[in-house]
């Protein structure tokens, strides 16, 4: 296997980390704008106050991977979505100060008004990522040189914004178990709930969603039948029912991990319908930008594999201990938000 | 508008913005390990409610500064997608180990310092501290190592239409990293010595006797000494060196040397103007810029007529922020200076007058910090990347102008809430002073046990 096709790996496995991570809290941050009463409100805004912020650096490294790994692309898409990607710039600050600046002000309506803003932003971020990567999908105009030559509006397609409702549902479902697993009492029992609904909605949306890719891209079932294409489908069986069964039987971390695997299984199934194409090119297949045409020269690609080498083992072991230090239900503290 | 301008606008307001918070996290994240590690070795009260209290303005400051960090990396691939193309094999790789390295370790332990105290031992509680000052540094190491690479360029050739890496080793550390790292490092170091000595002085006007008020003070002044001093001489020095050996024109143009010539004197006042460039109102001390840059009094410096107009920086803006940077930098040893001789005397917490000008103090390093970047950023033009990109070929050709004045707008707007916001809360949480002290027996108990507070896995966590 070649660098750029461990690469190509690497940055969805990082774009994945970040589905999966950041994806509970974005979940609650949408579930958030339907708690009830002060206290429901704290227990979710806490229930992901302390791991937040390591969560979104999976996205900033992804970013920076794909900078490093394949130059061409991140150019292209980050100037050709411009406009997208302000806005979900507005949003991640959003989100980033609404829960710190929240607390601090005893008054009603300012905590109403952060309140809005995190979950405004936690709503619209799925939705904007959504979109963005259907588009991927599909393909879009490319110029020969790499560059994107086309508007904004032309990114709000059906079958992109359709690939966007799924993944805020997806996301607020994960999130939901994950505030099922953190809370206690009515809260508790609420987000199981919603769990359980959003997952009815989920799974309509995947058929559907499933039967516009076949339309919309349909080059993306080319690698099909490959046998990793054939875990990554088994793997999403299982989880998609292993879900609400977790959930029936209050098996909250397994309902958790579940959603997860979802979430990572749709992705690898992305990743493996693009290879080797990182940007397909809607209008000429041969101006697809691919780890063939874009990739780094083997030497960075091989510095960056060993700093990843060093680092990430790194990372995972530390963040598992955060994770573990906060274990348990939320407990608010004078400390939290 | 043209959009290469626009372009340019974007990045130094999203620059400018951001770059006001990572000198205060970094620089308090430092003097909180100090804290800390007192709160937890002697068991000291007055250190641990410090730690609650300057903890707080931490999360404050990191929330808005993680914030604000995020629009630059997607800048280059916005607005400067012909630089990434052409420099992604070498400028990506440092971003991406930015992240690896330091983004993970910073937030992922920032959530443990800050939600963690009453979760873990004193002493995981100070090792979380620890590795946010760590990684917040080991950040400012790699975006320095990437900046200092557009200034000095080592370690690639240009092949296939772009430049590619040939030593990884030599990309990074290149000319004017260690440099550059060490001055814009310590600069943090004082613009945290700043916000807690100003911040421990409003306190102290409101109640002269509050024990936080008083330690910390101590503590900001005599780390604000050290680290102003250190930033003259040895930092601050080299960095100018260095400049002087690798960017001659950008050197002659922020020293104000518009002729080259030898025994070239050191500008010490000027008023500058443009068209001719000239230097009106002039106080310099002869032979002392070649002495200062290469260590004889009769060496030869180059000066601006040297260069062609089109390898010129800006002269007026590039010599009239570097000289106000070097004021503010003399300031800072003097009141520090005066600072710690008043606590050597005893009489640093008599009177306000000194505690006042502590108070209006907090701000200047920053300003310092925002015109060193603008002498070395502006003094860098018209090149991107020194000598290899210019400027003018490096934005995106596919912008237009509406899109980014739409987005200049949304994000001013947008700073404007967040800075005000930050001042206000800021303002605020000092206005309402550092808690009480804990009482003596339950800090005792938590300080030396510390497993005992709801955390049942916290021998696990130990072992592991």
């Amino acid at each position: 296997m070649t660098l750029a096709a461990i690469w190509f790996i690497l940055v969805f496995v990082l774009l994945g980390g970040y589905a999966i991570l950041d994806g509970f809290d974005l979940g609650v941050g949408a579930l958030h704008l339907f708690a009830r009463g002060e206290h429901e409100r704290r227990v979710a805004m806490n229930a992901i106050g302390p791991v937040w912020d390591g969560n979104e650096v999976w996205l900033l490294t992804a970013g920076g991977a794909l900078f490093a790994a394949f130059p061409p692309v991140y150019a292209a898409v980050f100037s050709g979505f411009y406009i997208a990607l302000m806005l979900v710039l507005a949003c991640l600050m959003f989100r980033a100060v609404s829960m710190e600046f929240r607390g601090k002000v005893n008054s009603a309506r300012w905590r109403r008004a952060w309140d809005v803003a995190f979950g405004g932003s936690s709503t619209l971020l799925p939705i904007l990522f959504g979109v963005a990567l259907g588009n991927v999908l599909r393909g879009v105009p490319l110029e020969v040189d790499g560059t994107y030559d086309g508007t904004f509006l032309g990114l709000l397609n059906p079958y992109a914004i359709l690939v966007g409702v799924l993944t805020l549902v997806a996301l607020t479902m994960h999130g939901a178990a994950f505030l099922a697993f953190k809370s206690d009492g009515k809260m508790h029992e609420r987000s199981r709930r919603a769990a359980v609904g959003l997952w009815v909605v989920f799974v309509v949306l995947f058929v559907t969603t499933s039967v516009a890719t076949a339309v919309a891209a349909p080059s993306l079932l080319r690698g099909s039948s490959s046998p990793i294409a054939w875990a990554a489908l088994a793997m999403l069986a299982i989880a998609m029912f292993g879900f609400p069964m977790a959930l029936r039987r209050r098996r909250l971390s397994v309902a958790v991990l579940a959603s997860g695997a979802i979430i990572a299984a749709m992705m690898a199934l992305a990743a493996i319908g693009l290879f080797p194409r990182l940007l397909p090119s809607s209008t000429d297949p041969s101006a697809s930008l691919t780890i063939y045409n874009s990739s780094s020269s083997h030497r960075t690609l091989l510095a960056m594999l060993v700093i990843a080498l060093i680092g990430m083992p790194l990372v995972i072991g530390y963040t598992t201990l955060i994770y573990r230090a906060f274990a348990g239900k939320v407990v608010l503290t004078e400390d939290s938000y | 508008m043209n959009v290469g301008f626009l372009c340019r606008i974007q990045f130094a307001i999203t620059i400018a913005f951001h770059f006001l918070f990572p000198p205060l996290s970094i620089g308090l994240a430092w003097l909180l390990t100090l804290v800390e590690w007192r709160a937890w070795r002697r068991g000291d009260r007055v250190a641990d409610a410090a730690g609650r209290f300057f903890g707080k303005i931490l999360g404050l400051t990191f929330a808005v500064g993680v914030a604000t960090g995020i629009p630059m990396e997607f800048q280059f691939g916005t607005n400067w997608s012909r630089y990434s193309r052409f420099v992604g094999d070498i400028f990506g790789a440092p971003l991406a180990a930015e992240g690896v390295l330091a983004f993970f370790l910073e937030s992922g332990f920032l959530g443990l310092y800050l939600f963690g105290r009453k979760r873990v031992s004193k002493g995981w509680h100070w090792f979380s501290i620890l590795m946010v000052a760590l990684g917040s540094t080991i950040s400012a190491f790699w975006i320095l190592a990437a900046n200092s690479w557009m200034q000095t360029p080592a370690g690639f050739i240009i092949r296939n239409g772009r430049a590619e890496l040939t030593s990884f080793r030599e990309a990074v550390f290149n000319a004017s990293m260690w440099p550059r790292f060490c001055h814009t490092f310590d600069a943090c170091l004082i613009a945290g010595a700043f916000l807690m000595a100003g911040v421990s002085a409003a306190v102290l006007l409101k109640d002269r006797r509050n024990p936080v008020g008083r330690y910390c003070m101590k503590l900001a002044l005599i780390f604000g000494l050290i680290t102003s001093l250190a930033e003259a001489f040895p930092f601050g020095h080299v960095h100018a060196q260095q400049v002087a050996r690798t960017q001659p024109a950008k050197f002659a143009a922020i020293e104000g040397l518009y002729t080259s010539r030898e025994n070239a004197p050191l500008v010490m006042f000027a008023v500058p103007f443009t068209q001719p460039p000239q230097l009106k109102a002039k106080a310099e001390l002869p032979g002392l810029l070649s002495w200062m840059a290469f260590g004889n009094v009769h060496a030869r410096v180059r000066g601006a007529d040297e260069f062609p107009a089109d390898q010129l920086p800006p002269l007026w803006l590039t010599f009239v922020s570097f000289h106000n940077m070097v004021v503010l930098g003399l300031y800072f040893i003097a009141i520090t200076t005066w600072g710690v001789w008043r606590l050597w005397r005893r009489r640093l917490f008599e009177g306000t007058r000194f505690l006042k000008l502590l108070v209006w103090s907090i701000p200047l390093p920053l300003i310092a910090c925002q015109l060193g970047w603008m002498a070395a950023e502006v003094g860098r033009q018209p090149w991107a990347v020194y000598g290899v990109l210019r400027t003018a070929d490096a934005f995106s050709t596919n912008l237009t102008a509406p899109m980014l004045v739409f987005s200049i707008i949304m994000f001013c707007i947008l700073y404007a809430l967040l800075g005000s916001l930050y001042v206000y809360l800021l303002v605020k949480k000092v206005r309402h002073g550092p808690d009480a002290l804990e009482p003596p027996e339950a800090f005792s108990e938590a300080q030396l046990s510390g497993a005992k507070l709801d955390f049942p896995r916290q021998k696990e966590l130990v072992r592991s």
